[in-house]
């Protein structure tokens, strides 16, 4: 069964998502990427304000291609998340509730997530042209100098999704692959 | 001596790259394929219909597969009896990445240092570029659009000799097990066996740009080409990272001759986004 799913997350959705689930996803999503955390992290060593609110969003770890004239994006896959790890914990801090992205997470942001009810949901990599058909509009928030990697909202109707870490800390990665292993190094 | 102008190269490299972004190999296609009838794991098989979804959209209108439209290298054979007039080759290469890049709709990801500025150079240049000189009078060109997500999870080890067959089915398959989902399996697993420590990266990156029909022509590495897909795709690790059987599509394994002290092995990760296109002038 596919699960609908609307953002911002409220707890009641956080709590009916485990791991396996396919998901459909609409709503409001942030967009942000190695240089755009980069910065979001800075101001906040330097208790400055930031850009965006974060409590209750989603971020997509994206950098998509350029749209072509009449698209609303260009190809919009997901970028590798073990990359934002060292930026995650503050941002969870500050009320962060989702991340979409693809592979692993962090052990920091692993470790956090059960603590503050935050869920990870994987995009598949590489489907970039099928997930650009979700994404209805995309507007800079911040940072318009980081060109792809600027911090867009996007606003998404029914992207495909898979809930890969849910709030009770259980992941896909290291759960799914066990069933099929029969090969140990 | 045939002459030719630099920019008939320009134009290939351009028109390449834009079918390396926008056409997923028919090779990689029927692999996909063979492998949704076989995954067992719901999921996998899911996460292998959304990608052959994807890439048929992709190609039927012009859009990038995946939106990391990679990092350009370029294998450029010349044959010594060509004469190149009106440029240089590098540079005529590099225009050609640079009109493709900016006309195609196709990511800019090329920072321009590495360690401090690390500035987008706004047309994905520089491309790495690789040139041989050979006999004859025709220039062959491979492109290949290569994402960093599984480019960051390929790795080079310098074995011994006494590591023999097994130290290099333990390394390749330690490889695929550390990287996990990160680099979007079903993967292409690029091998490259001797040489020295640069030869071997080179290799293993040549490795990932050929057909998924074509093997090693030495029985032995066909075996062990073999050998090793089976085994990473008993690691369980499956299309996505979700779980699943689908791990590789192809391990191919290029060698070379190597010093009597070493065993270079170096393991380039391809997703299953395995973007190259060729030609020959």
């Amino acid at each position: 069964m596919i699960k609908k799913v609307q953002l911002p997350l409220t707890e009641e959705t956080i709590a009916e998502l485990n791991i396996g689930d396919q998901v459909l996803l609409s709503g409001s999503v942030l967009t942000g990427r190695d240089a755009a955390h980069k910065r979001l992290v800075a101001l906040i060593e330097r208790g400055e304000e930031l850009p965006i609110d974060l409590a209750g969003q989603t971020i997509y770890y994206v950098g998509p291609a350029p749209a072509r004239p009449g698209h609303a994006v260009g190809p919009a896959g997901p970028t590798s998340s073990y990359r934002m790890d060292r930026y995650t914990p503050p941002l969870l801090e500050r009320g962060l509730k989702g991340m979409i992205g693809k592979g692993y997470l962090g052990p920091r942001t692993l470790e956090l997530m059960p603590k503050f009810r935050a869920v990870y949901f994987g995009a598949i990599g590489g489907s970039a042209v099928l997930i650009a058909k979700a994404i209805k509009s995309a507007k800079v928030v911040a940072y318009p100098d980081l060109g792809p990697e600027a911090i867009h909202r996007f606003e998404i109707v029914d992207l495909p999704a898979v809930v890969c870490v849910d709030a009770s800390g259980r992941n896909l990665y290291e759960e799914g692959p066990k069933l099929y292993k029969s090969l140990t190094l | 001596m045939r002459e030719m102008q630099v920019s008939e190269i320009t134009k290939a490299v351009a028109a390449l790259f834009l079918q390396a972004n926008y056409v997923i190999g028919k090779d990689v296609t029927d692999k996909l394929m063979a492998a949704k009838a076989s995954e067992p794991s719901p999921l996998g098989g899911m996460v292998l219909e959304q990608i052959l979804d994807n890439n048929r959209i992709g190609a039927e209108e012009s859009l990038p597969v995946c939106q990391d439209t990679g990092m350009s290298v370029v294998f450029i054979t010349v044959g010594q009896e060509v004469h190149l007039t009106g440029g240089g080759l590098e540079e005529a290469v590099n225009e050609g990445v640079r009109q493709a890049y900016t006309t195609g709709y196709l990511r800019k990801s090329i920072a321009d240092d590495p360690l401090f500025d690390r500035k987008n150079t706004g047309d994905n240049t520089p491309c790495v570029i690789h040139t041989r000189l050979v006999p004859g009078d025709k220039v062959h060109i491979m492109a290949i659009a290569k994402g960093f997500g599984s480019e960051n999870m390929s790795q080079l080890k310098m074995l011994t000799p006494s590591d023999g067959v097994e130290g290099v089915k333990r390394f390749v398959l330690k490889v695929v097990e550390e990287a996990g989902p990160n680099p979007c399996p079903p993967l292409v697993v690029g091998v490259g066996i001797g040489g020295s420590f640069e030869l071997a990266a080179l290799m293993a990156k040549r490795a990932t740009s050929l057909p998924l029909t074509r093997s090693h022509r030495d029985p032995r590495y066909k075996q062990l080409e073999d050998e090793l897909e089976k085994d990473i795709n008993r690691l369980g690790i499956g299309p996505a990272g979700y779980g699943g059987q689908t791990t590789a599509l192809k391990v191919h394994i290029v060698s070379a001759p190597t010093h009597i002290a070493g065993l270079p092995v170096a393991v380039n990760i391809c997703c299953h986004v395995a973007r190259h296109a060729e030609t020959t002038l």
